[in-house]
């Protein structure tokens, strides 16, 4: 038995973006702004109706309530300002979805904004001495995310066989579904040779393993059920979520290397909303690295432990695949705008407006978030 | 090589570490273990998350261990390390207790040679006059 109290008493009623570029030549501020307004607007609202913000950032946001009065917000009823990683691409919309769900608040608008790539970039340097955790692992030269995930994948790589050319498919593949959204920052086809020739970042990680940094902004409006009824756009249900971490929540001590948070997270996940990996007809699933991504699909139950890298390089992942990953081009191609665009795709994807993309007949997405010992899931459903 | 001319990151050692650092620089791996239950602690911590006795002690380490993954870095963000890409950073299971992993870095051979298993000894560097680095490599 699990307990999943705000099941559908909420839905996303907006989703907006900003342009995502290399450089946004303006304030992330700016960029929030942008992103929340539109999103506001999608919804048919305006900033009047709103009194919930949740932000998440690693000090390159602006915070909740400087938005609400830049924005004109009469009244700031919930916000919460999040400090921390991709993992809470989920938990920020899930946390909007406790408080409304909750009375906390009536409407609230979820954004992620940074200029990621022209201003504060992942893995700056830092100081050349240190304390605390660094001091096992920075003299070594082992700093930033890409090496992290680069020895997680070494360790299936060893252990199943998984291959280059199966993380390969999964850069060629999300490539692919970008040529066919105007708003990913790259949208020029790679082939596999492409991907094979490309420079070494940490091996086993080629570059085109690796997310794309990008300054942009999205958003997205969550309300509750009954008032989301009234507004313009189908509304799409929030189902249920999971988030956390399990066993040693320690990047270099995680008992087993080739499962992540996921392996608990997907359980969680299922046994609250009652479904099942088949259940889902379109994934945004959060890809830092290729990896990362298929990793978490045989956490989730799309393929046995051990088999996602022929499960990936059979099609499967593709658009007309049996499980559709990561339609928008994903952080690989679409930008890393720290996960959240993840929502912002499955809504689309889910209220039939993704274009050329749209996977036929959607009515259920699965969206994580995070990688490595943390992250998140949630399912969004129409009716 | 003297201290003003080494540029990577050095470790700041704390309450909880210090007993680390200086055992390297006696050619000696010390790490935490439990009074109690005898689980080794690692990171170092004031409780033993297997009992929760907070009696812990020094314990020297065989330093025999095996490759449990590692990675090739050819992209430098560490300051330091520019000139010494590709560099191959590994995490290094200890024999003494499944699951206790160091990140060090293997030496001694090509970064192709590297493989995950692989049985390793460890190499005592002392890379200024106050501080030792452990870095490992393939078990003669
Ligand atoms: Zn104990």
């Amino acid at each position: 038995m699990s307990r999943n109290p705000i099941e559908d008493k909420t839905a996303v009623v907006g989703i907006g973006w900003t342009e995502i570029t290399r450089r946004s030549g303006v304030s992330v501020l700016s960029l929030a702004a942008e992103a929340c307004l539109a999103a506001i607007g999608d919804a048919g609202l305006t900033p009047k109706d709103v009194d919930g913000l949740v932000e998440y950032q690693a000090n390159d946001s602006v915070g909740a309530l400087e938005l609400a009065d830049v924005l004109g917000v009469p009244a700031v009823n919930w916000y919460t300002d999040i400090r921390g990683g991709g993992d809470h691409a989920v938990s920020s919309v899930a946390l909007a979805a406790m408080a409304v769900s909750s009375g906390a608040c009536d409407t609230c608008v979820v954004y992620r904004a940074l200029n990621g790539r022209s201003g504060h970039r992942f893995g700056a340097a830092k100081p050349s001495t240190m304390g605390g955790r660094d001091q096992w692992v920075l003299p070594y030269g082992y700093m930033v995310p890409p090496q992290w995930f680069a020895m997680w994948a070494r360790t299936h790589m060893a252990r199943y066989g998984t291959t280059h050319e199966q993380l390969g498919a999964i850069a060629v593949n999300q490539r692919r579904n970008a040529t066919m959204n105007p708003r990913a920052v790259f949208q020029k086809p790679i082939s596999m040779e492409d991907y094979l020739s490309s420079r070494w970042i940490n091996e086993p990680f080629h570059i085109y393993d690796c997310t794309v940094e990008v300054d942009a902004a999205c958003a997205v409006v969550v309300t509750s059920a009954e008032r989301a009824q009234a507004l313009r756009h189908k509304p799409v249900y929030i189902k249920g979520f999971a988030m956390g971490s399990f066993g040693r929540p320690s990047w270099e001590q995680w008992a087993d290397m080739t499962e992540m948070y996921s392996k608990h997270v997907g359980e969680m996940l299922w046994r609250r909303t009652g479904l099942t990996a088949k259940d889902i007809d379109v994934a945004e699933v959060y890809d830092c690295f290729t990896y990362s991504m298929m990793c978490q699909l045989e956490d989730y139950g799309f393929c046995a432990k051990g088999e996602g890298g022929p499960f990936v390089a059979s099609g499967a992942i593709a658009l007309e695949g049996e499980i559709p990953v990561n339609t928008h081009g994903g952080l690989l191609s679409e930008g890393y705008i720290h996960g959240l665009n993840h929502s912002c795709e499955a809504v689309s994807q889910l209220r039939g407006d993704a274009g050329q993309r749209q996977v036929r007949g959607a009515q259920t997405a699965l969206v994580t978030s995070g990688a490595g010992i943390l992250g998140g899931g949630i399912v969004y459903h129409t009716k | 090589m003297t201290a003003t001319t080494y540029r990577r990151p050095l470790p700041e050692p704390d309450v909880e570490t210090r007993d680390f650092w200086e055992g390297l620089r006696r050619g000696e791996i010390v790490l935490k273990r439990c009074n109690g239950c005898g689980y080794y602690i690692h990171y170092p911590a004031p409780v033993c998350r297997n009992c929760l006795s907070t009696d812990i002690g020094n314990a020297r380490m065989s330093g025999r261990g095996t490759v449990y993954s590692f990675i090739v870095t050819h992209h430098v963000v560490t300051p330091g390390f520019e000139d010494d890409a590709p560099y191959v950073v590994a995490l290094v299971e200890l024999e003494e207790q499944a699951g206790l992993r160091l990140v060090t870095n293997i030496v001694g051979c090509s970064p192709g040679d590297v493989r995950v298993g692989m049985p390793v000894e460890p190499v005592f560097d002392a890379v200024t006059p106050e501080v030792t680095l452990l870095k490992f490599r393939q078990a003669s």
